[in-house]
């Protein structure tokens, strides 16, 4: 990181502002006519008159710094704020019940039962990870992280939800295997198991890849702990990682302007990680947790100290006074307001009563921890900062934190989506009549090699997911489920699914059936849905048309969770995904966390014996507007997405989660992308075994053709294999409650055995071994199946 | 029956190496990087992880660190027939226990360049060692590995003298994940008391938690006979 080459960027503006003479606020009263350059930091014109105004009088370049960060579009939420009120606004009693803390803090707290408590959050690191793949998708992870541990909790796992422009495109070949080495070169030292998370590819996320991350952290409800500075003469400690000019405007900036051809290179601004010492900072906090010596504790993640200190303060009952000069530096060369807005990783915040001060250091001192008195708690209610001993900063705090600009943008229904609308998918060409089953042979086996369809594994192997040994479910199974209480076995589900196609043509739909999808895989891993976060990844917000997506998103979810009665316990949005004035899809990822009384008593998705009843939960109608088939087989997106009727999800969820509990299904997937068929592959081929299906019951009931059976996107489905003498039952329960159920085969092991999944030899295709057979249709053994299925990206990246 | 388990900052599977101690019925006792001291455990185990952060070469760092002069010393050299002190080196221990010279040869980056998260078959090759005793020999198990740097190398006479003296514990099976020489996973020291190896028996001794059962009837609990071998090799020594 040499400032050589960053000579256009906002890190030598501030620095020219400020090298020769310490802006103090006494200066900054004598010379108020001073031209700043608040434009290049980001700020509109009335902001800064806004910030001159709170004052009474010009900023100081150390003021206008934090200011500009803290008022940037990632930091403040100006454009989308007054849109997430509805999920305050929104909320029912069923909803509140199982919340402890709710939305405005670090990270939501949802109460589990027996004491226990988790916490889980979203955020995107998408802009950062374009520029530097590698540390961007790393540092995202230990920003994540960061963040539930200053809710007082143990992280616990992670989840990575990625999106890459087309799969065959140059850049992807710099980018996927830069993110993924990057989330696991950090997750993977870190010691927290990846369990699932998603992987798609779409040209609409060229040049604007989605890399959002996701953490789970678990708490006794006595451990919550909350970002304030309270009592006056309570000590302000920095902790951990010394402070470098790496990320200096990074997140705060990158994150708020489009990406323009030919511009200047960005990659100073991005953070650069060391997972070793947030481990340690991990194992220090919850010490420090444990020793009940924190009054409270901030993480440092966008806008650094200028975000901890104002957030702390304005979160307390006074004011704080720091001394930016105490700060340990990396780099001796910064000036107090490079060190403002440093965005250094691996650092903390803590207030401490000076009591406490001993037992603290003790702590820090065990880990190796670097921590430094930077000032305290203060009876006024101003946030001062000094520089060798000159006041530099002095600020209401909650005009920085949380009385930043609001924005109404004004919003537009797209021109084209009428259009798109119209353009139906009923005229694309598709294996029908007498002859069909050797096409759709054909189809099933590209389909299942398509770049979202194929195996996720190339990804995944490079990701921990055992460490830690509370890992009950990972993908490619439908939720990762861990276990919180060794002793009784309760552990939480945890999903994250967004469909980009279905949002693109329409918002509202497409929103509610990513939150259905979400909550649907919690629920056929047997877990009770009880709380949702999510990340908005949007286009630009001054885009008129953009903003109408992201209403139509947020309102969409806002409803949604009250017909479902699980609460938004936080989120994050990520605005500016886009390139010139082309935007990415619309994005919002949801992830839906359950609850297992005892994770023994989880669904897997795969079969791993012969024998087992299988049957199709749902409807199946002729949906196939945004489907995978329509994407991958003829590159059309237009029509209506999938109808998303939420009663019937609950009613399903029910079913699935009953008779988990009761022993009566032995596996179960819940049918998505790629419909029926990739479910069926994707169960056959985790375990190797194989099944015998008939399509005509339901092809006959619900009035559709094989096609549509194997590859239509109908939501509110699963497929499930029933325990042995438990089918009476299992159909009785689904009949009681109205849920369509419908026998369609059986699992079926063929004499010669397949061999265990993650193993790369494929065994021979000989007649005999285990198949996939669709009765009347065709047969595919195990081996091509598995073949097609996993070659695809090891033939992009592996060269 | 006392196992210790070594926490160097950044150790990440000490906590389910002393579960796996507790498991099959032993106690673990935590021992820190700082202790001189080993509190009286009968055996050892250094797990897996990232100490220090690794950023100069795995294990280089740890090999210095204070708990590892007493473990050094009790282990003996790695040539003795005289059994000295039960050492486990999973992965990252594996890596400390090379560099700290108590097995021979190194750990190198896998020749794919990722690191590689996968359930691995592998053949046990030497049941006359503290760890492996319950095995049978030539058995085949399926435990977790997952490394970036388990290419386990050494010179063709360092090679030459482990095999011939039958000192390889285990090989992979199914494909060599990380190009380790002659498909070693595991290798011990002569007497057997000191076995590393980078796959992770610790994460394989509940079902619930372990590598997936697959329809062979792997039970996913391949792992735990290491812990009940420690136990047996302590009580007969």
């Amino acid at each position: 990181m040499t400032s050589a080459n960053a000579s256009t960027n906002t890190t030598d503006i501030v620095r020219a502002g400020a090298a020769r003479v310490t802006d103090t606020v006494e200066h900054a009263l004598r010379t108020p006519d001073v031209e700043q350059p608040w434009q290049v930091l980001g700020l509109k014109a009335d902001e800064y008159a806004r910030i001159r105004e709170i004052l009474g009088r010009r900023p100081t370049s150390a003021e206008l710094a934090m200011y500009s960060v803290m008022w940037s579009e990632h930091c403040s939420y100006k454009s989308s704020k007054v849109h997430l009120r509805q999920f305050g606004e929104k909320v029912t009693d069923e909803m509140r019940a199982n919340l402890l803390v709710g939305m405005g803090q670090n990270a939501g707290v949802v109460d589990i039962g027996d004491g226990w408590a988790v916490t889980f959050k979203i955020e995107s690191h998408n802009h950062p990870s374009y520029v530097e793949p590698y540390q961007g998708a790393a540092t995202g992870i230990g920003g994540i992280v960061r963040d539930i541990m200053s809710m007082g909790a143990r992280p616990i796992a992670v989840m990575d939800p990625l999106r890459f422009g087309a799969l065959d495109h140059p850049d992807s070949a710099r980018v996927v295997p830069g993110v993924v080495a990057g989330i696991g070169g950090y997750g993977n030292c870190l010691g927290l198991p990846n369990i699932g998370g998603e992987v798609v590819f779409d040209p609409c996320y060229q040049g604007n890849p989605l890399i959002n991350a996701l953490c789970l952290g678990k708490l006794r409800h006595d451990d919550v702990h909350l970002a304030a500075a309270s009592g006056e003469g309570n000590l302000v400690i920095l902790f951990g990682a010394r402070t470098g000019a790496d990320g200096i405007g990074g997140a705060s900036i990158l994150a708020s302007e489009t990406f323009e051809e030919g511009g200047p290179t960005k990659r100073p601004s991005v953070q650069v990680g060391d997972p070793f010492q947030e481990k340690v900072l991990i194992e220090c906090c919850l010490e420090l947790f444990a020793a009940k010596v924190l009054v409270g504790i901030q993480d440092f993640g966008a806008a650094g100290l200028s975000c901890a200190t104002s957030e702390l303060a304005s979160n307390g009952d006074g004011g704080m006074v720091f001394h930016i000069d105490k700060v340990p530096l990396r780099d001796p060369s910064l000036t107090p307001e490079e060190i403002l807005m440093s965005e250094s990783q691996e650092r903390m915040m803590a207030v401490v009563r000076p009591a406490d001060l001993d037992a603290f250091f003790a702590i820090t001192t065990k880990w190796d921890v670097e921590a430094t008195v930077l000032g305290e708690v203060t009876a006024s209610d101003r946030l001062v900062g000094l520089w060798h001993g000159e006041v530099i900063v002095d600020v209401p705090p909650r005009t920085v934190a949380h009385e930043g600009p609001v924005y109404h943008r004004p919003t537009s229904r797209p021109a084209a989506l009428d259009a798109r609308r119209a353009d139906v998918p009923d005229r694309l060409p598709r294996p029908t009549g007498p002859d069909a089953g050797a096409g759709l042979r054909e189809l099933l086996l590209r389909m299942i090699a398509s770049p979202n369809l194929c195996s996720r594994s190339w990804v995944t192997d490079q990701y921990d997911r055992y460490v830690m040994g509370n890992t009950a479910l990972a993908v490619p199974d439908d939720a990762g489920v861990v276990r919180v209480d060794e002793e009784t076995g309760l552990g939480v589900a945890i999903s994250t699914d967004g469909n980009h196609r279905f949002a693109a043509l329409d918002p509202y739909q497409g929103t509610l059936l990513a939150l259905a999808e979400s909550y649907r895989n919690v629920a056929t891993a047997g877990a009770r849905p009880l709380a949702l976060t999510n990340c908005l990844n949007f286009g630009s917000p001054e885009d008129p048309e953009v903003m109408w997506q992201f209403e139509q998103a947020v309102t969409a979810l806002a409803d949604g969770c009250r017909e479902l009665g699980i609460p938004v316990t936080g989120g994050n949005v990520s605005f500016y995904n886009q390139t010139a004035d082309v935007a990415i899809h619309p994005t919002p990822v949801i992830c839906v966390l359950g609850v297992l009384d005892d994770v023994a008593r989880r669904t897997p998705s795969g079969w791993r014996e012969p024998g087992h009843q299988l049957y199709l939960l749902g409807t199946t109608r002729e949906e196939l507007g945004g489907s995978e088939w329509a994407w991958a087989e003829h590159g059309h997106l237009g029509g209506e997405p999938p109808r998303c009727d939420l009663a019937a999800e609950r009613l399903l969820a029910d079913v699935l989660v009953d008779s988990s509990r009761d022993g009566l299904v032995v596996a179960a997937h819940d049918l998505a992308e790629g419909g029926l068929a990739q479910a069926l592959v994707e169960s056959c081929l985790r375990f190797g075994v194989g099944a015998r299906v008939r399509l005509d019951e339901v092809c006959g009931r619900d009035g559709v053709d094989p096609f549509v059976a194997l590859f239509g996107e109908s939501a509110a489905r699963a497929v499930v294999a029933v325990a042995r003498g438990q089918e009476d039952r299992f159909v009785a329960m689904c009949a009681a409650r109205g849920i369509p159920c419908a026998r369609i085969g059986v699992t079926d092991d063929g004499p010669a055995g397949d061999r265990p999944a993650g193993d790369d030899v494929a065994g021979d295709d000989a007649a005999g071994g285990p198949a996939l057979a669709v009765q009347d249709l065709f047969t595919v053994p195990l081996a091509e199946l598995r073949r097609a299925h996993t070659s695809t990206l090891p033939a992009v990246f592996e060269h | 029956m006392r196992v210790g388990v070594v926490t160097f900052p950044g150790s990440l599977d000490d906590v389910d190496a002393a579960r796996a101690v507790r498991v099959a019925g032993g106690e673990a006792v935590p021992l820190w990087h700082g202790d001189e001291d080993l509190r009286g455990v009968d055996a050892v185990v250094l797990p897996g992880g990232f100490s220090y952060g690794d950023y100069l070469r795995c294990g280089a760092i740890a090999r210095f660190a204070p708990v590892m002069r007493e473990i050094v010393r009790l282990a003996g050299p790695p040539d003795q027939a005289r059994p000295g002190l039960p050492v486990l080196g999973i992965c990252n221990g594996f890596q400390v226990l090379c560099e700290s010279h108590l097995l021979p040869g190194a750990l190198i980056r896998n020749d794919h360049r990722k690191f590689v998260c996968r359930d691995q078959r592998l053949r046990v090759e030497r049941t006359s060692t503290a760890w492996t005793n319950q095995y049978q020999d030539g058995e085949e198990i399926v435990i977790p590995l997952k490394n970036g740097e388990g290419g386990f190398v050494a010179d063709d006479a360092v090679l030459d003298r482990i095999e011939g003296e039958g000192r390889v514990a285990f090989r992979y099976l199914d494909g060599n994940p990380n190009g380790s020489y002659r498909d070693i996973a595991g290798i011990s020291n002569a007497s057997g008391t000191v076995v590393g190896l980078m796959p992770h028996p610790e994460h394989a001794v509940d079902p619930l938690f372990g590598p997936d059962v697959a329809a062979d009837g792997q039970p996913g609990t391949d792992g735990l006979r290491f812990f009940t071998s420690v136990l047996k090799a302590v009580l007969a020594a």
